[in-house]
């Protein structure tokens, strides 16, 4: 495993330095990994780790790229939006050399289209809205403020909006609210039933599970012909 | 419980016995489906979700269940269950305990 950098394109123009987490290989196939979004990121986060580790085994590259304000990024979340990250995921398929993609859940609406690819329990971004929204209301009910759904959807429409700690920018909020997976004829859908164990992006506390990621591995190996 | 009025027929109490028998079953089948979205949360084998019991405390007595895991309780309880749960009826004796969850969930899917 290595940390690499690769050039992202900022959201206000020109590029800069991401990490990219790669466990290199001397040939193709070459898998650019797109991680789950926002909470999700974190909670996937070792699972996405250990279907890499897995896939090297098999002699198969992969590579992480942090997304612009996430992670390790030093840019400015609130500034994303899908489009920039859809930018930057063909960005990072290129720095990459990336001949195929595969994404977990949420990573699977930034997707670049015309790449073999896997979407690994795709989400919609109007479920991870849903679910951020509602962290925000018992969050602000917590603390004793009262704020309804209704209230956050409106302030994130149009001025944008922290939900369980993300900032999330107008921008990103209303295209969120309307994307889906990228449709594209070379994608592959892997369900939650075909891997073994429960779904860890709803886990209370961040966790593994290494034979669920081993399967995604070999899903995805059988599928490449290794 | 049957909300019809007893008549003493008897086709009448097969009836209301049957549907008491499918309210029981899809009262188990409730259970079964509360119990799978909170071991998915917690990360609790079935054998430990089963072990709940109305009692069982749930927000405010396990810290892992913050606002965010709450939210996700919440959320697949209206995909998995297809109810819809409004910013009012979230309050703390629902989310308290299992018992309260499961008496919110078979109210909601009454009423749906």
């Amino acid at each position: 495993m290595k940390h690499l950098t690769w050039h992202a394109p900022l959201a206000g123009g020109g590029t800069g330095e991401e990490m990219l987490l790669a466990f290199e290989g001397t040939s193709e196939p070459r898998l650019l990994m797109l991680p789950a979004l926002f909470d999700e990121a974190n909670r996937m986060r070792r699972f996405t780790v250990q279907a890499m580790r897995a896939l090297s085994e098999q002699g198969i590259a992969s590579y992480l790229p942090d997304l612009p304000g996430c992670n390790e990024s030093l840019a400015p979340l609130a500034e994303e939006t899908l489009a920039t990250w859809r930018k930057a995921a063909e960005e990072a398929v290129h720095d990459a050399e990336a001949t195929h993609v595969l994404a977990i859940r949420g990573g699977a609406l930034i997707a670049p289209p015309g790449l073999p690819s896997w979407f690994y329990a795709p989400v919609s971004g109007g479920k991870i809205v849903r679910g951020m929204v509602r962290a925000g209301v018992v969050a602000a009910r917590e603390a004793g403020e009262e704020v309804s759904s209704q209230q956050l959807l409106e302030r994130g429409r149009v001025e944008g909006v922290r939900l369980a700690g993300w900032p999330i920018g107008a921008a990103m909020f209303r295209e969120l609210e309307q994307a889906e997976p990228l449709d594209d004829p070379q994608t592959v859908s892997i369900a939650q039933a075909q891997i073994p164990g429960r779904p860890l992006w709803l886990r209370a506390e961040p966790d593994e599970d290494e034979a669920a990621s081993q399967e995604l591995a070999n899903i995805v190996a059988a599928g490449l012909g290794g | 419980m049957s909300t019809q009025p007893a008549t003493g027929d008897t086709s009448e109490n097969a009836r209301m016995a049957s549907a008491d028998t499918a309210l029981e079953t899809s009262r188990a089948e409730l259970d079964t489906t509360l119990k799978s979205i909170i071991a998915d949360i917690l990360g609790i084998d079935a054998a430990q979700a089963n072990a709940m019991d109305a009692d069982s405390g749930l927000f405010g007595h396990l810290p892992e269940l913050d606002s965010m895991a709450v939210a996700s309780l919440l959320t697949e309880m209206e995909d998995r269950l297809g109810i819809v749960i409004e910013d009012e009826d979230v309050e703390g004796e629902m989310l308290e305990t299992y018992g309260g969850l499961l008496a919110f969930a078979e109210a909601k899917l009454i009423g749906a």
